[in-house]
């Protein structure tokens, strides 16, 4: 019962795939003025020929429904088009700076569940102390405070006045590092490279706080109202009535059904990760798919925008596909 | 329960004019009443109370920025570039918070730029409640094929993340006021859609949805006259809490130079062109921050507050 119900899910998906490539596919003709003087950008002197080679080459020569229907066929087939600007295609683009997008998620994710998790819980233990007041005064700003402002405030603080951890990018200099997958902390381990190993945790450090503070400020606020929630349910008083000590009340019989609206929670901030991706990646100069994108925004390189746009829109729908299956593990009671 | 003050007893049959005149003096005393009880319950929110001077005060600066400020935002003295705020060593009184790479005065830059915020967030979460509580009401209340067109919409646009979705439309559009109206409306209005229809479909089952059918009153006067003043207040409570979100979307974007064009001084473009005199002039990018920082902290405490007060089924903590 539940595998269809899971297949009925992931089918679902199929149409707001689709509908999220239409969507792009009309990004560009928003665009006021001529697709193909648009992708040229100001690269300017093309001959006549060479614009009515691309004119073709792009189908603009084709009503709009054949051309929707070929962007869609080529899209399919892992072909979002080619950058005029970087000269290759775009899926290769994509593909070669998405590990550094990644280690940078994971870090923030990583970060925020190691700071959410103890605080969301120490919150609701402790209810109205003022370790309860200071955490969720702090989850508070975490949300009103926009990413980019969070990031110079850390460079200030951390890389120019205290010079503790480095200003931008993933690795310095002398760290001769043999690239294989593209995540750097795995490269390092996997070739035994010290130095490179501490010195992409240091650059992952004030970047994963950056884009992990909202994320970290939501987890703590929804762990703590639903531990709330399940620290006054029956049978939590019936487990301290048996004497069971404290901490196992907390960590086994309140914590454990408190994850689940948690973890739908912390699969919804996958937005926040991949909005404040563009944001953060571009304060810290992280080379990674958020910062190419806002390059190819002013060098108008509109293929490359759209097709990064496309790859953002389905890593979301993705996510929430993932957390709305997970949830159905985490809570058998609950159908999709 | 407060017991009910002295409003009349309901007159027998009366002339169409008369009957609104009663009508309207009930709707009146209600609305008296209800704002009296809500300054009240207020004050039992000081943070909420305190959140809602903090925003008057943003709105009286953004308003008379002329009359507040001597300076011009738009014009520097370039002998006084980078001058540190007024409490440092070589900072002067003249310039509070300092100045900025082209000499102009932080202070009054941060002022102006507060009207951009403002409106942007104002104007965003206004036409997006407009949009959203329309189309939500007729979806909600009639079904049909309206409804499942707009849902398969809006879900689409949910495929999105807010900020992705708004840089890829600046990105085509380009920067500019009404442009980033535009894009932040295109995806904003689904919250208030989806909170509306939600209601709609809960509250049209009710009793008193069923009587007034019964009266004979028309679909729209039971739509707007009877269903739309049990919603409105979780609506406003979320149109609050969505303008934070709003201004900080607004800043993230002219951050990126994507939002409003740079002569104009907005927030995130003055936290992004202080970005390069880090080392040398923290202040440039630091207080526009804070500026965006305590505005949104006082729209998100007074939002709760508001929650708290008008739609205590919502209080996360129950």
């Amino acid at each position: 019962m539940r595998a269809v119900k899971i297949l009925e899910r992931i089918l679902a998906t199929i149409p707001i795939v689709f509908g999220v490539a239409i969507v792009v596919f009309f990004f560009i003709r928003l665009t006021p003025g001529d697709p193909v003087d648009i992708m040229m950008g100001q690269g300017g002197a093309i001959s006549e020929g060479e614009i009515e080679r691309l004119r073709q080459e792009f189908h603009l020569d084709e009503p709009l429904h054949v051309q929707l229907w070929l962007f869609l066929r080529d899209a399919v087939r892992g072909d979002l088009g080619y950058s005029y600007v970087l000269k290759r295609p775009v899926t290769t683009l994509i593909a070669e700076r998405l590990p550094a997008t990644i280690e940078l998620a994971l870090g923030a994710l990583i970060l925020s569940l190691v700071i959410a998790l103890p605080i969301g819980i120490v919150s609701a233990v402790r209810q109205n102390s003022s370790l309860d007041r200071l955490s969720m005064a702090g989850a508070f700003l975490g949300i009103s405070m926009p990413a980019f402002w969070l990031g110079i405030i850390l460079i200030l603080l951390f890389s120019v006045r205290l010079k503790l951890l480095p200003v931008q990018g993933r690795l310095s200099f002398d760290a001769n590092l043999q690239e294989m997958t593209g995540f750097f902390v795995l490269d390092s381990l996997l070739t035994g490279n010290r130095v490179a190993l501490l010195s992409s945790l240091k650059h992952l450090i004030l970047p994963s706080i950056t884009l992990g503070a909202p994320v970290a400020a939501v987890i703590a606020r929804v762990l703590r109202s639903s531990m709330l929630e399940t620290l006054r349910s029956d049978y939590v008083t019936l487990a301290r009535s048996k004497g069971a000590p404290e901490w196992s009340v907390v960590m086994k019989h309140a914590l454990r059904n408190a994850l689940i609206p948690t973890v739908t929670v912390v699969g919804l901030q996958v937005g926040i990760l991949l909005g404040g991706n563009m944001i953060v990646e571009t304060v810290f100069s992280w080379p990674g798919l958020g910062s190419m994108v806002v390059s190819a925004i002013f060098d108008r390189d509109f293929p490359l925008i759209q097709g990064s746009v496309m790859i953002y829109a389905f890593t979301f729908v993705m996510a929430n596909l993932i957390v709305d299956v997970l949830y159905t593990y985490l809570n058998p009671k609950i159908s999709l | 329960m407060r017991q009910l003050p002295d409003l009349e007893i309901a007159p027998g049959a009366l002339s169409p004019l008369a009957r609104q005149q009663y009508l309207w003096r009930i709707r009146l005393g209600l609305i008296q009443r209800n704002s009296s009880e809500f300054l009240r319950e207020l004050r039992k929110h000081p943070l909420a109370l305190l959140s809602g001077v903090v925003i008057v005060v943003y709105i009286l600066a953004a308003i008379l920025a002329e009359q507040i400020t001597a300076h011009d935002p738009g014009r520097g003295n370039l002998r006084l570039r980078l001058d540190p705020p007024a409490w440092q060593a070589e900072g002067s009184w003249e310039y509070p918070l300092g100045t900025d790479a082209q000499g102009r005065d932080l202070l009054t830059r941060i002022i102006y730029g507060a009207r951009v915020s403002l409106a942007v967030g104002l104007l965003s979460v206004g036409v997006s409640v407009v949009i959203g509580l329309v189309l939500g009401a007729l979806a909600g209340y009639f079904r049909g094929r309206l409804d499942s067109l707009v849902s398969r919409f809006a879900d689409l646009l949910l495929a999105f993340p807010f900020l992705i979705f708004a840089i890829g439309v600046m990105a085509f559009l380009g920067p500019g006021f009404t442009n980033l109206i535009l894009a932040l409306t295109f995806k904003g209005w689904v919250e208030f859609y989806r909170l509306v229809r939600g209601e709609m479909l809960s509250e049209k089952t009710q009793e008193y949805v069923e009587a007034a059918r019964v009266t004979g009153q028309s679909h729209s006067a039971i739509i707007v006259q009877e269903i739309l003043p049990n919603i409105i207040n979780s609506v406003f409570v979320l149109a609050t809490l969505r303008i934070g979100y709003m201004i900080i979307m607004e800043a993230s974007l002219s951050f990126l130079g994507l939002g409003i064009p740079p002569r104009i001084p907005a927030w995130g473009s003055m936290v992004s062109a202080g970005r390069d005199y880090m080392l040398v002039a923290w202040w440039v990018s630091t207080f526009p921050g804070l500026a965006i920082v305590i505005l949104v902290l006082a729209i998100n405490l007074f939002g709760e507050g508001l929650r708290d007060i008008l739609d205590p089924r919502l209080k996360v903590d129950g």
